[in-house]
């Protein structure tokens, strides 16, 4: 008996460390975004146990989907697992091309009333919840998901209105290119994205990045120099002409 | 190699394979029907070889010969399905069966001869067996050896013991079943298997070799080899009755552990595991709640017992919701626990993941998503594998969570498998162009190119597009668009204008089949409020397939 008390104190004074040391698993705490967000978000990344909002855009359909791919896209490549709640409409393909592993990516397309619990265990056991927010969530709602979010080291990411958010992402503007009248096709888009939050966060950030890229659409791969040579001469063509 | 050949009792169902087509696919096998195997048949009925109708005939032969012949496609597998329930009525009266093929089984002679009182007795009773369980009709033949028995089968004779190679040596040399050495040995002037079997053996290895050799000592009734009796599949299953009906969840989960256990200690006895377990549970008014579950890894007991108060929990507490997303709330206690193991396979098969797959995180994941499976369903949570498709619709797929990620459409995945960074930056590196694995798949001409959109509606909007003056904007069926589209108006929305537009994309898809055949145009349109959206055209009606949010 005695020996099984000394055994336990044992393992706990090997999970007991002063305040001071370097956390240990701190290279775990705060998944991957990819460098270009890294500048809205507090700690460069998703912190686990933060919840990070991304409002629907202020023009509707202008890149909040695309936002919240992009915010996924370097944490599944580096393994985590995320789920996407209550979004019947997820274009798995914009997700692969965004770079996120379809096999780590679980879906809940129509959570129904039972919509809190879902989230709840899925907070349970999965890094990043993406969760669409229903018409009506109340207060305590919300705050519960946050704690349990906070409390078990997952990223809560409510796409919709939600108050509360350590970090609430919107898309401003977003503009195609690539599509003129009757020729082209969508190339790539710029999108200016506005963070607010608190704490660290609180004083507001806007930067622009292109979302999707171009660099799926560019079907022929050429050498940086020669394609810059080629648009140069397109350009003086068009000038003489 | 010691003593006389087994007495053997040979089974053996006439035509089998068209019994088969008619217990599997309901062709009726009392009409002219042939099945076909690479153009020749291989078996028909009584009534199409009355026809004149013969094995390795032609179909055009066959069908010049019997015009109203019906032609069925061989299929092993049908045969060998179908006479599974009439090897299992034989066990019924007899133990030990080798299924010799389909259509034909054997058993030793002695057990059901003394049982049921002599040799024709027990052939009698094995044949009633049969036709009654499952209305087929069988012909015994009973010998030494089974090379013997099946050729006494086809008479329906009965062989008396030791007179096997007197009754060999009357059939003729085709009945070895080997062409090659059959018509060799006629033109040797040997034409029955009593002149074969008066060749000196040792001649015989040598000039036939060994499968000849083989072929001779059949010949002279010398069939040493004993039966391949087949283990019946054991049942698996693991049932709890209760007297006192289980009506909290916590107690069906604690009764569901003790079976769980039970069920895992079946299973790891036959070396086994599964990866699919249906659990039953009936309630003290006959209601059944039946669900089957999936699991990539083994199911241990902690897992096992995990499912079924998930189950039991979604519908002991769940509401009386909505009918078909959850079953009802059942009206009385659980009486009854099953618990069905499906998709057994050897325990040594299975193994984890080498690099860090199947790690602590997977796991976590995957109790996370099968609890949520408990509550919503198995279907409600899914995942989804690309494959082939012109629309961003046909190429996404969405399996249930745990089922095998396969794709609807053969197709390269819309996009090389190592992806540049990530899309977000304004210049990466070359595109990969697509390898070997790549080039083997079909190409789908006519997808939407990339990027993909980010919205996909699962049911396509309705939508008008009119032009500059007002007038609705038209597609020819020579693709010539009546007017630049101005204005989209999705439902009942206000109308947005257009600034950007590129198609009409044509795709003409499965025209041979009208069920599902598709004829559209599609359009990529910008519209003034900076929002891109994927336009479709049928039969003259505007669709919004997806948005490129």
């Amino acid at each position: 008996m005695a020996g099984r008390m000394v055994l336990g104190s044992a393992a706990l004074a090997a999970l007991v460390r002063p305040a001071s040391a370097p956390d240990p698993a701190g290279g775990h705490r705060v998944l991957p975004v990819a460098p270009e967000l890294t500048g809205l978000l507090p700690n460069r990344g998703l912190r686990r146990g933060s919840t990070i909002a991304v409002a629907t855009g202020q023009p509707r359909r202008s890149g909040g989907t695309s936002l919240v791919l992009a915010l996924l896209a370097e944490a599944s490549r580096a393994g985590s697992w995320c789920a996407v709640v209550g979004v019947p409409t997820f274009g798995a393909g914009a997700a692969a091309e965004a770079g996120i592993a379809l096999d780590r990516l679980a879906l809940v397309p129509n959570p129904g009333p039972e919509w809190p619990t879902v989230v709840a265990a899925l907070i349970d056991g999965v890094d990043v919840v993406v969760t669409a927010v229903p018409a009506v969530v109340s207060a305590s709602v919300a705050t519960r998901l946050a704690a349990r979010a906070r409390q078990r080291g997952s990223v809560l990411v409510p796409y919709g209105r939600w108050d509360g958010a350590d970090v609430t992402l919107q898309v401003v503007r977003g503009v195609w290119e690539g599509l003129g009248p009757g020729r082209g096709r969508l190339r790539r888009r710029e999108v200016t994205v506005s963070a607010r939050g608190r704490g660290a966060a609180a004083r507001p950030k806007e930067i622009k990045v292109w979302l999707p890229g171009n660099t799926l659409t560019r079907v022929i791969p050429r050498p940086a120099r020669l394609a810059a040579a080629s648009r140069r001469g397109a350009l003086t063509l068009v000038g003489s002409a | 190699m010691t003593g006389a050949p087994v007495r053997t009792l040979l089974l053996w169902c006439p035509d089998w394979p068209v019994v088969a087509a008619e217990i599997v696919d309901g062709v009726p096998a009392t009409d002219a029907v042939a099945v076909l195997h690479a153009n020749r048949v291989v078996a028909c009925s009584e009534r199409a070889r009355a026809e004149g109708v013969r094995r390795g005939l032609r179909r055009r032969e066959a069908q010049g010969r019997c015009p109203q012949l019906t032609v069925v496609d061989h299929d092993p597998a049908r045969d060998a399905r179908a006479f599974e329930p009439v090897v299992a009525a034989v066990e019924e009266v007899a133990a030990g069966v080798e299924v010799v093929r389909p259509g034909a089984c054997a058993l030793a002679a002695r057990g059901p001869a003394r049982y049921l009182g002599g040799e024709e007795s027990a052939a009698e009773r094995i044949i009633e067996q049969v036709a009654q369980a499952c209305a087929v009709e069988s012909q015994v033949g009973i010998a030494d050896g089974v090379f013997a028995a099946g050729l006494a089968a086809r008479t329906g004779r009965v062989v008396p013991p030791g007179g096997t190679p007197e009754f060999l040596a009357g059939l003729p040399v085709e009945a070895l079943g080997r062409p090659a050495l059959t018509d060799l040995l006629r033109r040797l002037g040997v034409r029955t298997l009593g002149d074969f079997a008066a060749l000196p053996a040792g001649d015989v290895l040598a000039r036939f070799g060994f499968d000849g050799a083989l072929a001779h000592r059949l010949a002279a009734g010398r069939d040493h080899r004993p039966l391949a009796v087949r283990q019946p599949p054991v049942d698996l299953a693991v049932t709890a009755d209760h007297d006192e009906p289980l009506d909290r969840v916590d107690a069906a989960a604690f009764a569901a552990r003790a079976l769980a256990e039970r069920l895992h200690e079946r299973l790891a006895a036959y070396g086994l595991a599964c990866t699919r377990l249906g659990i039953e549970a009936v309630t003290a008014h006959g209601q059944e709640l039946h669900r089957v579950w999936r699991h990539d890894g083994l199911l241990t007991v902690t897992a096992i017992a995990d499912r079924v108060r998930w189950q039991l929990d979604g519908w002991l507490s769940g509401s009386n919701g909505r009918s078909g997303v959850r079953p009802a709330r059942p009206t009385a206690g659980i009486v009854r626990l099953r618990l069905v193991p499906d998709g057994v396979l050897t325990r040594a098969g299975l193994q984890a993941g080498l690099w860090g797959e199947a790690g602590e995180e997977r796991e976590r994941a995957h109790r996370a998503l099968s609890r949520v499976q408990g509550i919503l369903g198995p279907e409600a949570v899914v995942t989804a594998v690309l494959g082939g498709g012109r629309s961003p619709a046909d190429q996404a797929h969405l399996v249930p969570w745990g089922d095998e990620r396969l794709p609807a459409r053969p197709g390269p995945p819309p996009l090389p498998a190592t992806a540049p960074s990530n899309g977000l930056a304004p210049s990466g590196g070359a595109v990969p162009s697509g390898g070997a694995a790549r080039s083997a798949s079909p190409p789908w001409p006519g997808r939407i190119p990339p990027p993909a959109p980010a919205v996909v509606l699962p049911e396509p909007l309705p939508a008008t597009v009119h032009d500059a003056a007002g007038e609705p904007v038209t597609v020819s069926a020579r693709l010539q668009v009546s007017a630049a589209p101005a204005r989209l108006a999705v439902g009942t929305a206000r109308p947005a204008e257009i600034v950007g537009w590129a198609g009409p994309w044509p795709v003409d898809e499965r025209w041979w089949a009208p069920a599902e055949a598709r004829r559209r145009a599609r359009f990529q349109v910008c519209l003034a409020d900076g929002a891109a959206l994927l336009l479709a055209v049928e039969a003259g009606r505007w669709l919004v397939e997806a948005i490129y949010d």
